[in-house]
């Protein structure tokens, strides 16, 4: 191989990060770069306009993709993410707009925002990577942490009960719900390139490792490990009750599209409701 | 800029000051509110819900004060002008993203209508006891600006004024009513639209490959760029260099927090609005702000009766604090009275700036209704026979 084909060379997702930034601060094994990768390659696949597309992350590891994607980007406040999504799309629907957090951030800080944003059906796609932990301030339960793992805060084991967050979010009223892990990378991308394809709120859940601080304290493995633990564990079940879908220390993981319906999206129950009481009234910015 | 008139109800109107202030959003061109219920503010986003739909622009209930203060933001970044409105407990709760606004030098604006605390306290009542918390209420080292209305026609005035500085500093703006002027129905002048001056959002003439989203110039305050705009520009709450990248550096922290300072400290003089009476040859000088202030004129007029000389300073700024206006005037008198609706915070500040050229005497009260004018007059009386310090 000539030089001249080396450095030609272009990773094809490298159009869609700041390489500037690089190294990231992700720990060897983590999956949230691969996460990361499935999104850009879902952004090429999809064909969505970048301009128009602005990301926004809460606080804690995956909080930290929004500095990472060359995009408009947000780095919010700890669990604020989706209702600053909110009023963005709000102000300017024309925009795609992406959440991006983790499973702390989204489910316990910020779990009110999500039940009532997928209530609202507001036309937000949410990657949620769940580690199962809060890795970013070293390793503390979750509400996605499961039973009986050891944590930081929880030396002698958990027990409290887990989130099932595709439960929550299809209760809630969400469009799309599909889980996949960080092993399922071609699955994942095209579950991404889905979302942007409906209107309303979706929600698709990454199961990923935290060999850091996860895995490690609770014998594990490393991050290989993690992924021969997801290939053999996971089972795809396409429409499966999200009630039966719930996580455990080493149990089956559940992935696959558990949901997909159309309902009116919030801005388009907005529209209707606005021009059939106000009628010529109404001024319709968009 | 003249203001859009589709947002502009010119006209002789008789209103409280919570729709005034919310007619005063909507000449200032604010065509986004987020907000969560609660007692005195709720009548500005009711009335803002019911009109923004007609001019263009819309509202959003949201599940709670966390999410109002935040999704306002979210909107500025998409475009709009945008605010939230709240009251103490509210207020509290979105100290947080106050923090947020300040970091990222977001424009928008936070009304506080004042009622008793702590806590739940009062909900029906006023205080001006968030005095503080407007200035201090997030972590950290930031700059704001607040207003001080005494009447529904400055509710309708400076909430003007309030948007124009948010957008002008790139800071959030605080509009400190209170449960009085927030309930109180008087006379409000709402001129045309071409007789409202409304500031325009600074955003950025440069090209995509030449900008830099927290580059800033003389005046310290950057160019703003919106989503969607092909600038794929980043916003953090982490400190940043002009790229707006996170940088932990305390090199990055120096330099950026005395910007969020200096640039509305520099300009202090300028933001400062005061209302000044008989100044010249006072023994005494009641300084006072917002419903207050009313209160205050009878117990100076009544003063003045019994042949004191007594001068008048109402605040309509109150943050930046006019430090530089309570010295020349500490270097002339003998004593300042400062009554208000909590248990002492702006005189603080008065007796601060004083460096001790002159007394200064609180006229506290603890909320729930507002100040005897004889309360007032009395202390008047005493910080007028005091020696000069």
């Amino acid at each position: 191989m000539s030089s001249s084909v080396m450095n030609d060379f272009v990773n094809p997702v490298e159009p869609f990060l700041r390489s500037d930034r690089m190294p990231h601060i992700w720990c060897p094994g983590c999956g949230i770069g691969t996460t990361v990768n499935c999104f850009a390659r879902a952004l090429i696949e999809s064909k969505v306009d970048l301009q128009s597309l602005a990301l926004v992350s809460g606080i804690g590891c995956t909080g930290r993709v929004a500095g990472y994607v060359k995009l408009d980007s947000f780095h919010t406040t700890h669990g604020r993410a989706i209702p600053f999504a909110t009023g963005l799309k709000l102000a300017n629907p024309k925009l795609n707009v992406v959440v991006y957090s983790g499973d702390g951030d989204l489910s316990a800080i910020g779990g009110n925002h999500l039940i009532h944003a997928a209530r609202r059906n507001i036309d937000l796609k949410v990657i949620c990577v769940n580690n199962l932990i809060y890795a970013m301030t070293g390793g503390q339960t979750a509400p996605t942490t499961p039973e009986h793992a050891i944590t930081s805060t929880a030396p002698y084991g958990v027990y409290e009960p887990t989130f099932n967050l595709p439960h929550l979010v299809e209760a809630a009223g969400a469009v799309y719900v599909a889980r996949w892990t960080t092993f399922h990378v071609r699955q994942l991308a095209r579950a991404m390139s889905e979302a942007f394809q409906k209107k309303g709120f979706s929600f698709i859940e990454v199961i990923s490792p935290c060999p850091t601080l996860y895995q490690r304290r609770n014998k594990l493995g490393d991050g290989l490990d993690t992924m021969k633990y997801y290939k053999e564990k996971s089972k795809v079940r396409h429409g499966a009750p999200t009630s039966e879908v719930g996580l455990s220390m080493n149990g089956e993981i559940i992935v696959g599209k558990f949901v997909d319906r159309d309902r009116p999206d919030y801005q388009s129950m907005m529209r209707t409701q606005f021009h059939e009481v106000l009628g010529e009234k109404y001024v319709e910015t968009y | 800029m003249k203001a859009d008139p589709r947002g502009v109800l010119t006209g002789v109107h008789f209103i409280d000051g919570d729709h005034a202030c919310c007619e005063g959003a909507l000449a200032a061109g604010a065509r986004f509110a987020a907000g969560y219920p609660i007692t005195p503010s709720t009548e500005v986003v009711e009335r803002f819900a019911a009109r923004v739909p007609t001019v263009g622009g819309c509202f959003i209930q949201m599940e709670d004060e966390l999410a109002a203060s935040i999704a306002l933001q979210g909107a500025v970044w998409g475009g709009a002008k945008a605010f939230t409105v709240t009251s103490g407990p509210g207020f509290s709760l979105m100290m947080e993203h106050v923090g947020y606004a300040a970091m990222t030098e977001t424009p928008c604006v936070f009304v506080d209508v004042q009622r008793g605390g702590p806590s739940t306290g009062l909900p029906t009542l006023p205080a001006q006891a968030d005095m503080m918390q407007a200035r201090w209420g997030s972590h950290g080292d930031y700059e704001i600006i607040a207003l001080c209305p005494n009447s529904p026609q400055e509710c309708f005035d400076l909430t003007i004024k309030a948007f124009n500085l948010a957008e002008e500093f790139r800071v959030p703006v605080m509009m400190m009513m209170d449960e009085v002027v927030g309930h109180m129905t008087e006379k409000v002048v709402i001129p045309p639209a071409d007789q409202i001056e409304v500031v325009p959002r600074k955003h950025t003439h440069k090209s995509v490959d030449n900008y830099l989203p927290y580059e800033a110039n003389g005046d310290m305050v950057p160019e703003i760029a919106h989503a969607g705009e092909g600038y794929k520009f980043h916003v953090t709450g982490l400190t940043h260099d002009e790229r707006g990248y996170p940088n932990m550096t305390p090199k990055a922290q120096d330099k950026l927090v005395r910007r969020l300072q200096n640039k509305v400290r520099a300009a202090a003089d300028r933001i400062a609005m005061l209302e000044e009476e008989q100044l010249d040859g006072a023994d005494v000088v009641v300084i006072s702000y917002g419903i207050t202030s009313r209160v205050a004129q009878r117990a100076i007029d009544l003063a003045r009766q019994r042949g004191l000389h007594v001068g008048k300073l109402r605040l309509i700024t109150a943050w930046p604090f006019p430090d530089k206006k309570i010295a020349e005037l500490a270097a002339k008198v003998k004593a300042f009275v400062v009554p208000e609706l909590n248990m002492g915070q702006m005189v603080r500040e008065v007796e601060r700036a004083a460096v001790g050229q002159a007394k200064t005497f609180s006229v506290p009260h603890a909320g729930g209704g507002v100040h005897q004018p004889e309360e007032i007059l009395k202390v008047i009386v005493e910080a007028s026979r005091c020696q000069a310090a």
